[in-house]
């Protein structure tokens, strides 16, 4: 469904991504896990077009998007749930919701997928008319997550979702991927809790100073020993 | 009690057109964080494009000033392309000096073509005199201005607030990133939003003309530094700010002038801006939203 081939990104002088390629296939969950500062939020802004790559391929569904305009992204069936949640903190809930489904053709028929959205969120029903600004982090992660869910996404980009959550909430905002993930959502999670993120992934990719240093089946994963020394203490 | 009166109806008049340009000043801001300075000049061309519209090619003022909203508008998206898009990402002091570049390029163009002398509005006799009650009289003038700022701001809050590209100019005005993971064309708002702002200054110009009875290369100058004023008011970015300060602007403008100070007006208006600079910076609507992260 998605292929890197070999990017290279650089802010600048600074080599971010060091010639890396990883794919995801239909219906799986692929997480890349890695410290802080190992280019994991860099690979996401690439892929969505947000920052353009030095060399290198990106195909989506076998159409080359490597340079295509990210705002032409989302009708291609990927959306992404930014880090830090960046939801439109001025607009309701109800209007973030509505820009999620920007680009949908059918911009009246939002019906079922407000069904579909509230349903899997039945707080943000409440809060429909409430500013987005002023719900409680956990609130907005869960906003961040249905809006992106509104553009009736294939492949679903997700960036830190359990940051600065608190441990109960982390919980619910995982098995809510994992429930995206089977109603046919393709997942690709980035993440720092790298515990959580394997025991739900399929497969995972080891990232550290732009490069992926290892891969493999997230459950083989989980019991590597130089995984559990680096990133589950 | 009743020249009271007659001066705020005079004061509402001239404080429609600060509004319709502060609006496109707060717009401009709200999207891309820039003084627009050239936005007096904007309104300046579009009074020129509606008389020479009418003078030389003879279209009635009702055609002439919807051709002159759209030739703004494009110049507004032109001057948006061609100065502040390559700036996009520079100091924001890099594009403040360009504004004004533009500002001083686009009067000082005016003047070579079409010389600095004043040039008269023609007479449009339907909008001769007023409706009288008691001492006040209302102009027809004024009620064509007021009437047609708020068919503007009635038009651009139901744009903003409930279309589909309204939310869009909202959320990049939040969060550009975060609007474009959306799929919203960021640049094709931008330029929508200069182009809207844009011929709101164009009515603006044409209703400065026919208040004012002329034009002249450089009236975009200070009608557009008190425009600015007044959204710096109401709160720039803000839309309600920017309406509510233009009239209010308008209103102090003309009771300084009514109760004899008329030299002062100027002064009076800038001071205001130096003053809610001092208290309010944030202006009077403008707020110190906490929000939650």
């Amino acid at each position: 469904m998605l292929k890197v081939e070999d990017i290279n990104v650089y802010y600048g002088a600074i080599h971010a991504i060091k010639g890396i390629s990883f794919h995801v296939e239909q219906g799986e969950i692929v997480t890349l896990i890695g410290a802080n500062g190992a280019g994991k939020t860099t690979i996401l802004h690439t892929i969505s077009g947000l920052i353009k790559t030095a060399s290198g391929k990106i195909w989506l569904n076998d159409e080359n998007i490597t340079t295509a305009s990210g705002h032409n992204l989302v009708e291609k069936g990927m959306a992404q749930v930014p880090e830090g949640r960046r939801v439109f903190a001025k607009m309701t809930v109800q209007e973030n919701l509505e820009m999620g489904a920007y680009s949908r053709k059918d911009q009246h028929n939002f019906q079922a997928d407000y069904d579909m959205v509230f349903d899997k969120f039945p707080r943000l029903k409440e809060r429909r008319k409430q500013l987005a600004g002023t719900m409680s982090g956990g609130e907005q992660q869960m906003l961040a997550m249905a809006r992106a869910l509104m553009s009736r996404p294939k492949l679903l980009l997700m960036d830190e979702p359990s940051m600065g959550l608190a441990p109960i909430l982390v919980d619910e905002i995982f098995s809510t991927i994992v429930e995206i993930n089977k109603t046919g959502t393709t997942i690709l999670l980035v993440e720092q809790n790298a515990h959580k993120a394997l025991s739900i992934a399929n497969r995972a990719y080891v990232l550290e100073t732009g490069n992926i240093i290892m891969s493999g089946p997230a459950k083989e994963l989980l019991g590597n020993d130089k995984i559990k020394e680096a990133y589950l203490g | 009690m009743s020249y009271f009166i007659q001066q705020i109806v005079y004061g509402l008049s001239a404080g429609s057109i600060y509004a319709l340009i502060a609006l496109g000043y707060t717009m401009v801001y709200g999207i891309v964080k820039l003084i627009n300075f050239a936005h007096g000049e904007v309104l300046m061309m579009g009074a020129y494009f509606t008389i020479f519209g009418i003078i030389s090619f003879n279209i009635p003022i009702i055609l002439a000033l919807p051709i002159s909203m759209v030739l703004c508008a494009l110049l507004g998206m032109f001057i948006d392309r061609v100065a502040y898009k390559p700036l996009r990402n520079a100091p924001r002091i890099s594009a403040l000096i360009t504004a004004l570049g533009v500002s001083m390029f686009l009067s000082n163009f005016f003047k070579l073509l079409f010389g600095a002398e004043k040039r008269k509005m023609p007479d449009f006799p339907a909008l001769k005199g007023g409706y009288v009650f008691g001492d006040v009289t209302i102009p027809y003038k004024a009620i064509l201005t007021l009437v047609l700022t708020l068919v503007c701001l009635i038009t651009l809050q139901i744009i903003v607030r409930k279309t589909k590209v309204g939310r869009a100019m909202r959320a990049v005005s939040e969060d550009k990133q975060a609007a474009q993971l959306m799929g919203v064309n960021v640049d094709l708002t931008i330029s929508i939003t200069f182009a809207i702002g844009s011929a709101l200054a164009a009515v603006g110009g044409v209703l400065y003309a026919i208040n004012y009875s002329q034009i002249f290369p450089t009236m975009g100058t200070l009608t557009g530094l008190k425009a600015f004023v007044a959204a710096v008011l109401g709160g720039i970015g803000i839309l309600p700010g920017a309406m509510f300060g233009g009239f209010l602007i308008g209103i102090v403008e003309n009771l300084t002038k009514g109760y004899g100070a008329g030299g002062w007006s100027n002064a009076v208006v800038f001071g205001i801006l130096i003053i809610v600079l001092l208290v309010k910076p944030e202006g009077i609507f403008g707020k110190n939203t906490r929000e939650k992260v």
